[in-house]
């Protein structure tokens, strides 16, 4: 639960950014730069004067839309390919080898060479992202749907002549949906992670923009006199995964069909 | 055998992500000196002018026969002499850090389902849980904050002694050790239900026998999948780690590449990191074979029925 009350307080916060963050995140200010936290600036301020706690809030917006979005795309077109796979088994073959092909280069890898193929920015980047967790979630479906596929009151569905797209709409899908929720949210977290990888190795998100990763990435040379810059964004990072992966442990544990 | 089509798959993917990539080789090439038709003339001596397909089975052609993964856009040599020199630097990375993840996490896995619901347990599994909720890039500056700018017990970067090598290592083997942790506690906890374990607590086994020789040997069938996916995870990671402390391996050199719009040298590294990849979830599979009896019996009777 404690993941869940996180995740909430997270959105809130980002979605009521500019409400409540007290500087904008580009509000240069040379004379109030590298200062640690105060009474002023809850978390200091950065290189350029700007307040970390206003970047911090606005990042979280982008964090969150990413790891959202891209674990969107991803699971969309991950079932969709799991679900042909599965139902349609001439297929199943070829779709795959041409996921494995996909698995077989490491995620984070394969995320790097997206994102630098397709250049810089936020929407190339969940792209990335997006592409890089596709195989797990065409081989979640895959499984649950051969598992579902054989069940008793698909054959009954069958045997009434539905035709196959609805069997697919309102029968298989609903029954497979818990792995893929789990794998969702646990996805969310690891998305989240990756972007801001990119981020750091420059390939995401550029500045201005506020994102946790690009402004540890930014800190990080004054990271001898000016920790703070470095370690509050590393922080919320690791809060925000660390709440999505025990929303997802707990979502495993509840759903998962052995332990019923 | 079915590797041979993801390794071309694999092939065709790399060359066409770095196909689409914007920026003309020819023209960065040339760098000041272009204009349109002398860019012109280096297309066609690259042969960047002929159509998708034959520029992708040439490149096929020569990686397959003769391991000539092109040459560097940047340094004008090729790019496999680059590759292959930086390698061992990778490779000793990922396995040392493999190694030491393995064995904090199976320690404290075994630890943890035996005693589950301890504060041992419930300490570790906390930990565990960071280490994999955290990005590897913050807990690396992290370690560098901690032990080499304050303690001064570390070095910061480079790769010239064993000391170098501590941080880095330590960087991804928590990673590592908090998923193999997770894994090992869960696979233990369903084994140590089952009742052979009773049978042999009943026989008056120690407590140390029953859990080291039949538990631990069961739950190790899952272990190693994971395991196996790791390494993959693992290379990934040393990309990252070898960023913040600048060591000589592939990881580097692929950020080199990107940086430098050197196509022909991210395209060949991406290769053969997938290459290597595919070989290790083989192997994995291979040992899975030794070690699950269910499989070796299966294996056994069929090549004696043969």
């Amino acid at each position: 639960m404690v993941g869940l009350y996180l995740l909430v307080f997270l959105i809130l916060v980002a979605i009521c950014a500019p409400i409540i963050a007290p500087y904008d995140y580009d509000d240069q200010n040379q004379e109030k730069a590298f200062k640690f936290p105060n009474r002023e600036f809850w978390f200091g301020t950065d290189n350029f004067g700007r307040d970390i706690l206003s970047r911090m809030i606005y990042g979280s917006r982008v964090s969150l839309q990413v790891g959202l979005i891209s674990v969107g795309f991803s699971a969309l077109v991950g079932c969709t390919l799991g679900v042909i796979a599965a139902f349609y088994r001439k297929c199943d073959n070829l779709v795959m080898r041409v996921v494995d092909g996909f698995a077989s280069i490491p995620y984070l890898l394969l995320a790097i060479a997206i994102a630098a193929a397709l250049g810089s920015g936020i929407n190339n980047l969940m792209l990335a992202v997006g592409i890089s967790t596709i195989p797990a979630y065409a081989r979640v479906t895959r499984a649950a749907v051969l598992t579902v596929k054989e069940t008793e009151y698909v054959e009954a569905a069958r045997s009434i002549g539905t035709n196959n797209f609805r069997i697919i709409i309102r029968h298989i899908m609903p029954n497979s949906l818990a792995p893929i929720i789990i794998q969702a949210t646990l996805g969310v977290g690891n998305a989240i992670l990756i972007a801001s990888c990119l981020s750091f190795l420059g390939l995401g998100i550029q500045p201005p923009s506020p994102e946790w990763g690009a402004m540890l990435s930014g800190g990080r040379i004054y990271i001898r006199d000016y920790w703070h810059m470095t370690v509050i964004p590393g922080v919320a990072l690791m809060l925000v995964v660390y709440a999505l992966n025990i929303l997802g442990d707990g979502l495993r544990d509840a759903l998962d069909p052995r332990l019923k | 055998m079915d590797l041979i089509p993801v390794l071309l798959g694999v092939t065709v993917l790399v060359f066409s992500l770095m196909y689409v990539a914007p920026g003309d080789p020819a023209a960065i090439l040339l760098g000041i000196d272009s204009t349109p038709e002398r860019v012109e003339i280096l297309r066609h001596e690259m042969g960047l002018d002929r159509p998708f397909i034959v520029q992708l089975g040439l490149y096929m052609k020569n990686v397959i026969l003769h391991f000539d993964l092109g040459i560097s856009y940047r340094t004008k040599t090729p790019v496999i002499n680059e590759i292959v020199s930086r390698l061992p630097t990778t490779i000793a990375l990922t396995f040392i850090s493999m190694a030491i993840g393995v064995l904090l996490g199976i320690a404290t896995g075994v630890i943890s389902a035996v005693k589950q619901y301890s504060w041992i347990d419930k300490i570790t599994t906390i930990f565990a849980l960071f280490g994999v909720s955290t990005p590897s890039f913050w807990l690396a500056l992290m370690f560098v904050l901690v032990f080499a700018v304050n303690l001064r017990w570390f070095p910061v970067s480079g790769s010239y002694g064993l000391k170098y090598w501590v941080l880095p290592t330590l960087t991804l083997g928590s990673q590592a050790a908090g998923i193999v942790m997770r894994m090992t506690r869960s696979s233990m906890l369903e084994v140590i239900r089952q009742d052979y374990i009773r049978t042999a607590r009943a026989k008056g086994q120690t407590e140390w026998v029953v859990v080291m020789k039949h538990a631990l040997r069961n739950a190790l069938i899952p272990i190693i999948t994971v395991i196996g996916m790791q390494t993959g995870f693992l290379i990934g990671g040393a990309v990252l780690v070898e960023a913040v402390f600048s060591m000589p391996g592939l990881g580097k050199y692929i950020l080199e590449g990107i940086n430098n719009l050197d196509y022909p040298a991210v395209q060949g590294t991406v290769l053969v990191i997938a290459f290597m990849y595919i070989i290790i979830m083989l192997a994995v599979d291979i040992i899975y074979g030794f070690v699950d009896p269910r499989i070796k019996s299966q294996f056994i009777a069929k090549t004696k029925g043969a």
